[in-house]
Order: structure tokens, then sequence, then C-alpha cells
């Protein structure tokens, strides 16, 4: 088998290890809830028998190993159980099913981050390598300053800093960016605009460190200097001899914030009150509502995953060593 | 440098060595040299320990001291105001420093004697230990870490123990991993090799060969550390699942005053109560970077191309 | 392409002053330095490390490297000032009418182009030719580089051939636009010797038959005189003196260039003995699958020393593993005084862990950087005779006394040391162990001529005076010489041959043995060639 190959579904399968030991990881939190979490979540005047009952539809009766697999057979259904909200002492059940919960707010998620991401990636690499190569310069060194700063600030500092300026002292923005599934396209763009620009606010300066780093990095190889005393220009150097090696860093710096962008989303969902995956968890845990917090749990957990091994798989592939093997 | 070859002698024998001089002489110098930001970090990290030690002392009013009239505006009594059920701002952004500060520093302790603990036995010890530990932490580490904070936090409950163990514990996974890498680069020196070749005993070895040499690169990355668990345990208390009322802490503050940032057209004192727990949180978050950044590229010895 | 060679100068830099920045102020690393070259002539710079030799290599280009700066001077090259134009401008000369070969090939390649493109980039770039024709061309000068299946090695990548013939590959490289001057910047040092030898004759070949100009870079004075018209000492960044290569050979002027060779002027006449006291038997040994050792006898006389010599990946660092107990052989065992000892270090007592001590190539990472020369030192004394308080700091100041220091040095770290000094103070601390077996692993290859000298001496000082018993392991042939009563030679894991000194050096040789001290470079211009002759038959 060509390397390549080889390499790429050796990192797939432990890709799928991993998602298996994080799968474990989450559905354990279950098993961790204190004995009494029936009586909590149903309310004091709860009767035994509800209890029981609802204790029964939770499965608690059968051994974790065979809870574990239904619940990961129905995760990967799309079926991930049934919400903890909505529930009451009566045994009357007005829960929704997770799923039904998520799947709005997901679309929801994600446009806000793709939006964050397609104007991030392609400024902090140009950011990036434009320091890089002016090093020590004036302007790298105020870029440098300026991004230590940002990194520095909270997610929601950044975010009330936008609100005060474009939202509350000029009324550019709306401060809520409250969207529905009836909401065109346009318009939701224009209400996602503070949230977007806060994170990309955010990603931007940690990507751009690290594309900084790594393409330093590559250009202190011999090489470099040797293609330097083969008369090779300053754009010769970058796109024939820097960036072909420099894909496999690139990947990794993107990967890691595109990943890191999965948290951010979390806390400027709630500064905004905007309707996506990472409020409904905040609000799940403030309600101890584990179902919804797994569920939520796994969707982050998977993207990062697969980002990352994205990530890996392009290192894998543009790998001279391994592309040309001896 | 010129020398007559014919009296060569080994204690006359000159190279590019370093001048000797003493740490304290070294650390002055240094000091002197250092960038101005540098220099600003580590005022502001020390305005803000002085805060959190003596804060009951320079607080105008208690903690938890409720006054009659909330959200009032910014006056002689009350420098920032008071906050949603009338609690002095000024007063409790001060006891912040020692409940935000304060659980933040014990929490990036904790985590730096549990992931380095681990991550020296791991280097020393190589076999299944090294590889049981690393597969444990490449499983949490493919967990985004505030997620995975959230998860627990919804299991056990907010407490301020929880959170810091919480917190704690995740983020040693991060010190494993840098104090693993950093002691293998010693773990395969000679001197270490001719310690083990003396006999000598495992825990000599790490404390004397092992330990002082990792130790640059351990500071600077509790620098860091400490950052993002800052700014760890500041979100989940923003987004009201960390440190808990009535404690005065800088996140939960920035979320309770967050509404008055609608009113800046009308009173902009009032809009800016809010921003001051966060710029507070900012600021210290910043000076720490700047110090470690210095502290980085004094010790990495990275000459930066002209 | 036709022969350059005439009298005409190509090169002349005059008073050339270069600084370099590092720990935060501005060092001066050429000190106003000439030099002249004629078309077609090659100059040998030579000197130990600090000298300055590379820096005036690339300065040679009009280049500095990242960090430095050219304070003052000119570099005129076929007219032009080098030093005071613009590097777009120098770039028209870079790869053209002047290229460059390093010393580390592996890494002077990049890992994602094949080499003939490579090789041929800057050749095409200039537009000197077009493409097929600057690929037939290359292929041609793969062949008279004497590079195996010349037509299609071209097609690989960097990581898919070996060292010696990356660094002819390069050589190709640095002749492909036909330029006027060649600077080579040590290229056979990371080399083994029986490897060098033939990297060596390619490029002197090559650079004859098309008449270009070279300066030839390196530390060692017998590699140069093979290649040079003309030899430049440098120290210090200052010219020590210049001279035509045989002239400088035979009668060279100045104290410190005969210091250069000073190594191969120690000779100690050797000795038998019939005490054993350390015995490797029948070991064999394993990393993981791979078999490393192969049924290793080694016998260590009392009070004598044994050269273990070979290539790298010959083993004999191996042995040193197996004897202080760090690897286990499979099969065999180490006797010390005829008792064998434990095969694992664990196993083994404080006492017998005390009679056999290691010295190593790197002093730079022998001694713990945070521990003062008083603690590296001491250490050991107190560990095993047990002294404590004024007895142990008395039994520091005697040991620094017998490796030629003073109390002077009793605080300080390691980074205020030379290099020299480091490995004394690495001696010293094997000494305050009491030992009878030293191990000494490549100690001197990487100190400068002079230091190695001085750390030669003391060595058998300390053997006459404390009777030592030293495993002396190198790749010098040189330092064998100057050291040892036996020899080893090792190859790919098995002894090739053994015996007294005089044994080994003296004809009928096995084949590798032959093979390796034919490879060595001589102090005789004629020596290559000679042996090119030789082999040829």
């Amino acid at each position: 088998m060509h390397p390549v190959i080889k390499t790429v579904l050796e990192r797939l399968g432990l890709g799928l290890a991993t998602l298996f030991f994080v799968s474990i990881i989450i559905f354990s939190a279950i098993e961790m809830l204190p004995g009494d979490f029936g009586q909590a979540i149903l309310g004091q005047a709860a009767l035994p028998e509800t209890v029981a009952a609802f204790r029964q539809e939770l499965g608690l009766d059968k051994p974790a190993y065979i809870r574990y697999f239904d619940w990961a057979l129905g995760a990967i259904q799309g079926d991930l159980g049934t919400s903890f909200s909505g529930r009451n002492a009566s045994g009357a059940d007005r829960s929704a099913e997770v799923v039904d919960k998520i799947a709005p707010r997901l679309w929801n998620t994600l446009f806000l981050a793709s939006m964050a991401a397609l104007i991030a990636v392609p400024l902090s690499l140009i950011l990036g390598i434009l320091t890089a190569l002016y090093r020590n310069s004036f302007f790298d060194r105020s870029v440098n300053t300026a991004t230590l700063t940002t990194i520095s600030f909270p997610e929601f500092f950044v975010a009330y800093i936008l609100i005060l300026f474009f939202a509350s002292l000029n009324q550019i923005f709306p401060s809520l960016a409250n969207v529905d599934p009836d909401t065109n396209f346009g318009e939701r763009i224009y209400r996602t605009a503070l949230p977007a620009f806060t994170l990309t606010l955010v990603i931007v300066a940690h990507m751009m460190r690290m594309t900084r780093a790594a393409i330093i990095n590559l250009l202190a190889s011999p090489y470099i200097q040797m293609a330097k005393l083969s008369g090779a220009s300053q754009t010769e150097i970058i796109l024939k001899h820097a960036l072909p090696n420099a894909w496999a860093p690139i990947a990794t710096v993107i990967a890691f914030n595109l990943a890191y962008l999965v948290v951010g989303v979390v806390v400027v969902e709630v500064v905004f009150v905007y309707p996506g995956v990472g409020q409904l968890m905040v609000d799940a845990v403030r309600t101890r509502d584990i179902p919804v917090v797994q569920g939520c749990a796994l969707i982050f957990a998977v993207t990062y995953i697969l980002l990352n091994l994205i990530a890996d798989i392009i290192g894998i592939v543009t790998n001279p060593r391994l592309l040309h093997p001896k | 440098m010129n020398k007559d070859t014919n009296t060569y002698s080994a204690a006359g024998e000159v190279g590019s060595v370093l001048e000797s001089r003493s740490t304290f002489t070294r650390l002055k110098i240094e000091l002197n040299k250092a960038p101005l930001t540098a220099k600003f970090g580590i005022f502001i990290i020390i305005v803000f320990v002085g805060l959190a030690i003596f804060a009951p002392l320079i607080a105008p009013y208690g903690e938890a001291e409720v006054f009659p009239e909330p959200y009032a505006p910014w006056s002689a009594n009350h420098i920032f105001g008071t906050d949603q059920i009338g609690r002095d701002i000024f007063s409790r952004l001060i006891f912040g420093a020692r409940n935000t500060v304060g659980v933040a520093f014990a929490t990036t302790i904790l985590a730096f004697l549990i992931g380095g603990a681990l991550g020296l036995a791991a280097a020393i010890n190589r076999s299944y230990l090294d590889l049981f530990l690393s597969r444990t932490v490449d499983v949490l580490m493919a967990i985004p870490q505030l997620i995975f904070a959230l998860v627990l936090l919804s299991i056990f409950g907010s407490t301020v123990i929880n959170l810091i163990i919480i917190i704690a514990v995740l983020d040693s996974t991060r010190v494993f991993r840098l104090t693993r890498a950093v002691s293998l680069n010693v773990v395969v020196m000679d001197y270490v090799e001719v310690a083990k070749l003396r006999g000598e005993n495992i825990s000599w070895v790490m404390r004397k060969e092992i330990l002082p040499n990792i130790l640059p690169p351990l500071i600077a990355e509790f620098g860091l550390r400490f950052c993002f668990v800052f700014l760890s345990i500041a979100a989940l208390s923003f987004l009201g699942v960390g440190i808990q009322p009535p404690t005065a802490d800088w996140g939960s503050m920035v979320r309770e005053n967050a509404s008055l940032i609608q009113f800046a057209q009308y009173d902009l004192k009032a809009a800016m109560t809010p921003l001051l727990p966060a710029a507070a949180i900012a600021l210290l978050t910043v000076a720490v970077n700047f110090v470690v950044d210095w502290f980085l590229h004094k010790t990495s010895g990275i000459k930066d191309e002209k | 392409m036709k022969n350059k060679k005439d009298n005409t100068t190509l090169l002349q830099i005059k008073d050339l002053k270069i600084e370099g920045f590092s720990d935060e102020r501005w060092h001066k690393i050429i000190k106003g330095v000439n030099l002249q070259l004629k078309r077609g002539e090659v100059l040998g710079l030579i000197g130990e490390s600090g000298a300055g030799k590379s820096t005036l290599g690339l300065a040679a280009m009009g280049y500095t490297q990242p960090g430095c700066r050219i304070t003052g001077g000119q570099i005129n090259f076929d007219g032009v000032d080098l030093s005071k134009r613009t590097d777009s401008e120098k770039r028209k000369y870079w790869g053209n009418r002047m290229t460059y070969v390093a010393q580390s090939a592996a890494a002077s390649f990049n890992p994602a182009h094949r080499l003939i493109n490579q090789t041929t980039e800057s050749t095409i770039r200039a537009g000197l030719k077009k493409q097929s024709e600057a690929f037939d061309e290359a292929r041609a000068l793969y062949d008279a580089l004497n590079l195996p299946n010349p037509e299609t090695i071209g097609e690989r990548y960097p990581h898919q051939v070996s060292g010696g013939q990356l660094q002819r590959i390069m050589t190709a490289m640095a002749m492909s636009p036909n330029p006027d001057l060649i600077v080579f910047d040590e290229p056979t040092t990371a080399l083994d010797v029986t490897t060098q030898v033939e990297v060596l004759a390619a490029m002197r070949d090559i650079v004859k038959t098309y008449g270009t100009a070279a300066i030839y870079i390196t530390h060692d004075l017998s590699v140069v005189a093979q290649m040079a018209d003309r030899i430049k000492v440098l120290r210090y960044g200052e010219e020590v003196e210049e001279a035509v290569t045989r002239k400088m050979l035979k009668s060279p002027k100045e104290d410190y260039t005969k210091s250069l060779w000073s190594v191969r002027s120690i000779q100690k006449p050797e000795k038998k003995s019939k005490d054993i006291i350390l015995e490797v038997k029948n070991v064999d040994a394993f990393y993981g699958s791979f078999h490393v050792l192969k049924n290793i006898n080694i016998k260590l006389p009392l009070g004598r020393t044994v050269a273990l010599v070979g290539e790298s990946g010959s083993g004999k660092s191996t042995v040193a593993r197996v004897i202080t107990g760090l690897l286990e052989p499979k099969i065999g065992s180490v006797k010390f005084k005829n008792r064998e000892l434990p095969p694992s270090l664990k196993g083994r007592t404080k006492d017998q862990l005390q009679k056999v001590q290691m010295i190593y190539q790197m002093a730079d990472v022998a001694m713990n950087p945070k521990q003062t020369v008083y603690d590296i030192i001491s250490r050991p004394a107190s560990f095993f005779a047990g002294l404590t308080g004024a007895n142990l700091r008395k039994r520091v100041i005697e040991l620094l006394e017998q490796i030629d220091l003073d109390e002077s040095f009793i605080d300080r770290y390691p980074s205020e040391l030379s290099g020299g000094q480091k490995q004394r103070i690495c001696i010293a601390r094997a000494l305050a162990a009491n030992p009878e077996v030293v191990i000494c692993d490549e100690v001197t290859s990487a100190l400068d001529q002079i230091v190695q000298e001085g750390i030669l001496k003391l060595l058998g000082r300390l053997q006459k005076d404390l009777n030592l018993s030293y495993i002396f392991i190198t790749h010098d042939i040189a330092t064998v010489k100057a050291i040892s009563d036996e020899v080893v030679v090792m190859n790919e894991g098995e002894v090739v041959e053994q015996g007294l000194k005089s044994e080994i050096f003296s004809p009928p040789h096995p084949e590798y043995t032959e093979l390796l001290l034919s490879s060595v470079p001589e102090m005789d211009p004629d020596w290559l060639t000679d042996l090119l002759k030789a082999r040829s038959y």
C-alpha cells in the first residue's frame, strides 16, 4: 500500500478511536449524577412511582454498557434522547426531543461561525505572512503588540465594546442578534454582523501570531538560505520554496483556530442572545438538563475532532517524504 | 585575545564564553533593558497583587454590603455607582481582584502540580505509564476545554471548589504535554546519563538534574496557563455557571450589569460600568502576556533576523 | 564549457570588516581581511571555530548572514564592489556567476522538489539555458561526479539519496550555471572518511575541468591541502598568514599555523601488558530487532589504552553502553578483574559503578548547565568516597589542579568556560570517583586542534600518574596514533581487526582497515592524486 494511504488510514482509525473514547466520556455524564437526581428534576412533590417510571424511561435498570450502545446507536441515527425539562412532579411529560431543540440552532451556529471564519482565515494568513516577511519592522512590532493585547481580552469584553460603539452610541447594528427561520439572508447577515465581527477579532490575533511563527520557523531552514544564494527573489522564495513545505503547519494553525472558534461561539452567542447551540448548552448546564448538554457537547466534540483530522490529513498528503517514499 | 601560542595554558584558554556575573546583577541588567511593555506588565501585576492582598483595607465598603439605591450613578460616595441590588461597584471590583485572581491562581497551581508531576514521571518512566498517560491526555484534549468544563459543571454543580478542580484537571493536560516534552529533551542529555551511571536514585535525578533545567519554559508556561485559566473562569462566571453570587467576581459582574450598556446615549458613565470588570480582566491578562513575551524572548535565545 | 583559467583577478576583497549581533551587542567577526583570487584559482580558507572563515566565504559572494553587517572595506568581483550593491542587484550574480556549496546537504535541499529541478533552477532562472539543455547538462555533471544512475538520479527527491550523493549533487547544482566562482563551505565535514574521499575527488576534478575559481573553507588542513592552490589561515577574524599550498605545508611561518597539526605530532610508544583489567566477551547486542553488536571480544590491559576505531554506525559507542550497563547484551558478558559484571546498570553495586567512569564527546551537554564546577566535581567525590565539608572542598581543588585549572574556577557555571576547560572539568568529574577504567567517547572530536593536543597530553599524563586504563572511542586516525597501545577496528557491528598499534598500522590489512586507513587525508598535496591512482589499479 502507498505510504500516504496507509498513514491517512491510520490517522482515520485514530480519529475514530478518539471519537469512541470521547463519546464514552460524554455518555458517562449521566452515570456520575447523584442517585436522587430524578427527584431533583421532577421536584420534591414527585411520587416515588413517578420517579421510578422516569428512571425506567432512562433505562437506569439496564447495565451501563447496554445503555451506552443504545445511546451511541441512537446518536448515530440522529436520536439524542429526550430533554429533562418540561417534566413535572405529576408525571406529565411535555419534554421535547433533544434533536428537535438542537437542529434549528445548529444551522444558526454554523452560519455565524462560517461568517467569522470567512473573514478571519484570509485576513490572518495575509497578516501572518506579511509580519513574518517584515520581521522586526515597525509594522511587525505594532501588529505584535496589538494582537498580544487582543488575545488577552475576554470575548465578552470585545463584544461589549463593539456594542457600546456600534449599537448603543451609534445605532448602526442591532445589539441583539435575534434571528429566526423566516429571516432572509441579507437581514441575517446584518443582524449577525456584530457577533461575527467579535469572533473575527478574537481569532485573527491567535491565528495571525501562529501563522507568523510557522512561517518564521520555515524561513530559518538552510534550504531557504540556499535558495537566496542561488539568486531567487523574495517572491520566488515564498511561493516556490517556502509554500510547498508550509501546508502542514498552516493547516494545523487554521484547524486549531477554527476549533477555538467553537469555544468562542458559546460566549458570543450568550452576549448577543443569538439562538445557537452554544446558548442552548449554557442554558442546559444552568438547569442541569443533562441529555441536552450531552447532545451539544457531542456536536462540539465531533466538529473539533473532524477539524483536527482534516488538518492532519492535509499535512500527510503534502509531505514529500510520504508522497515519494524511498 | 592575542596570546602567545607557545605558552598555552588551560586556565588562560579563551573562547566565546559568558562573563561571570551574580544572579542579582544579571536580573538588574535585564530589568533595565526590558522593553516598555514588560515594565508596564510588571507594574500592573504588582498593583493587582497588592489590591488582592489588601482588599479589605482599600475597599471603602464591604463585599456584599447592600445600599438602598440600586443602579446609583457615579458619585463621590460610590465612585462607580451601585449594582442591580445596590452594592458598591468600586468595592466589589477590589474584592473581585482577590476572588477572581485568587481562584485562577489556585487553579493554575493545582494544574501545574498535577500536570508537572505526571509529565515528569512519564518522561522518566517512558513505558506503559507514559503510554497510558499520553493517550489519556490525547482523548481529554479532543474535547474543547470550555465545552468539557460545561459538561462537568452540569454534573457536579457550580461551586468554587468544583470549579477549581475541574478547570485544573482539564488544564493539567497541557501542562503535562509541555513538561513531558521539555523533560524528554533534558532526559536524553549526557549529564543525566552521568548521574544514572553514578547510581543516583530517581528522586535525585529529578530534583537536581532535570527540574532546574525545565524551569524556565515552565515558568513562562505558568504565565500563559494563568491567562488561559483566568479567561476561562471569567467566561464561565460570565455565563452564570462559574463563581456564584454573592461572591464579588469580575466575570459575573459584567453579566449582572450588562443591560446598562444600552443606555450609553443617556448616561455614558453608567454604560461603562459593565466594561470596568471586563477591562480589569483584560488589563491583567495583557500585563501577564507582556511579561511572558519578554521572558520567552530572553530565554529562548531566538535571534530574530534584522 | 570552456576553461576559464587565465591570470586576471576575479575577486579582490580589501580591508573587509564584518560585525555580528549577539548577546545584545555588536561583535567584530571579520577585522579587516584582504583576499585576492585569480580566475580558475582555488583558495583554501582554514581556521578553527570562531575564526570567521564561513562569514568571509559568504562575504566573498556579497552575502551576510541574518544578524550580521558589513562595516567597512570592499568586495570587488570582476570590477563591481558587491558591498555597495542592493540584494536585487546581487541576485543577478548569485546562482549565476557565483554559487555556494553548503556543509549540510541534507538540510540545504528543499524536500519538496526533485533534485534535477533544484540542480538546474538557477541556471534556467538566469536564462543561461533552456530547460531541456540544462537537464541534459545536469545529467552529464552527475556522470562526471561519479553518481550512480546519472540519467535517473535527478528524478529523485532529497530524502531518497545518501548524504555523500547529496553533497555531490549539490556540487552539480553549483556547477550547472558554469559560474566564475564557487564557495565550498566545509562540504565534507559531515561525511565519514571513506565517503569523503570520493566526494573530494569528484569536486576537485570538476573544478579543474571547468577552470572555475573556488574558495574552499575547512578546519582540516590535510583536506584543504588536496584542494587548494593557495592557503590562507584565519584566526579570530584576522589573517595569520597566506602562502602557496606546498610552501605552507613545508614551512609554515607562524606558530599558530604549526599548532594546527599539533595532534599529529604527539607520538606515544606502545606498551604491552599481560594483566587484563576489563574484558568484553562474546557480546551480541540489539536495539529492538536491530543487531548492533555481533560477537564482540575486547580485552583492556591494565594501565593501557585500547582505541576503538570505526565510522558512524560501526557500533563503537554501543560497546561503551554495554560496558557501562546502559544496554544489556543479549549474549555474552563484561568482566572486570576476571569477575563478571551484572549485565544491567540496576544490578551493579556502588563499588562496581565507581570503577568504570565515562567521558563524553560534547562536554556542553555532559554538564548540567545549572550546576557550578564545584557541584559537578564534588558530587562523585561525596557520593562514592563520602567526603564532606572542608575535606570535600580540598579534594575538589586537588582535582582542579590535576587538570591544570585552579581554585578560581570553582564557582563558575559551564557557560562561563571555554570548550577545552569544559572537557577538563568532565575529566575531573570522572577522576573524582577514583576509577580504574575510563571510557573516552570521542572526547576530542568537537575541539579545536590545539585544545585537542592539550586534552590528549593531559589524559596521557593522568594515565601514567594514576595507572588508569582507557577505552578510547574515536573515528580519527591521528588521535589513535597519538594515544593508543592497542587498536580495535570496527565496522557494521563487528570487529574487523585488533592488535597492537604497530601491527594494525603496518600491512597487510584486512580489506576494510585498508580502506579506512587509506581514506584518511594526509598532509601531502599529492596524497589524493596518488591514492586515486593506486585505487584505480
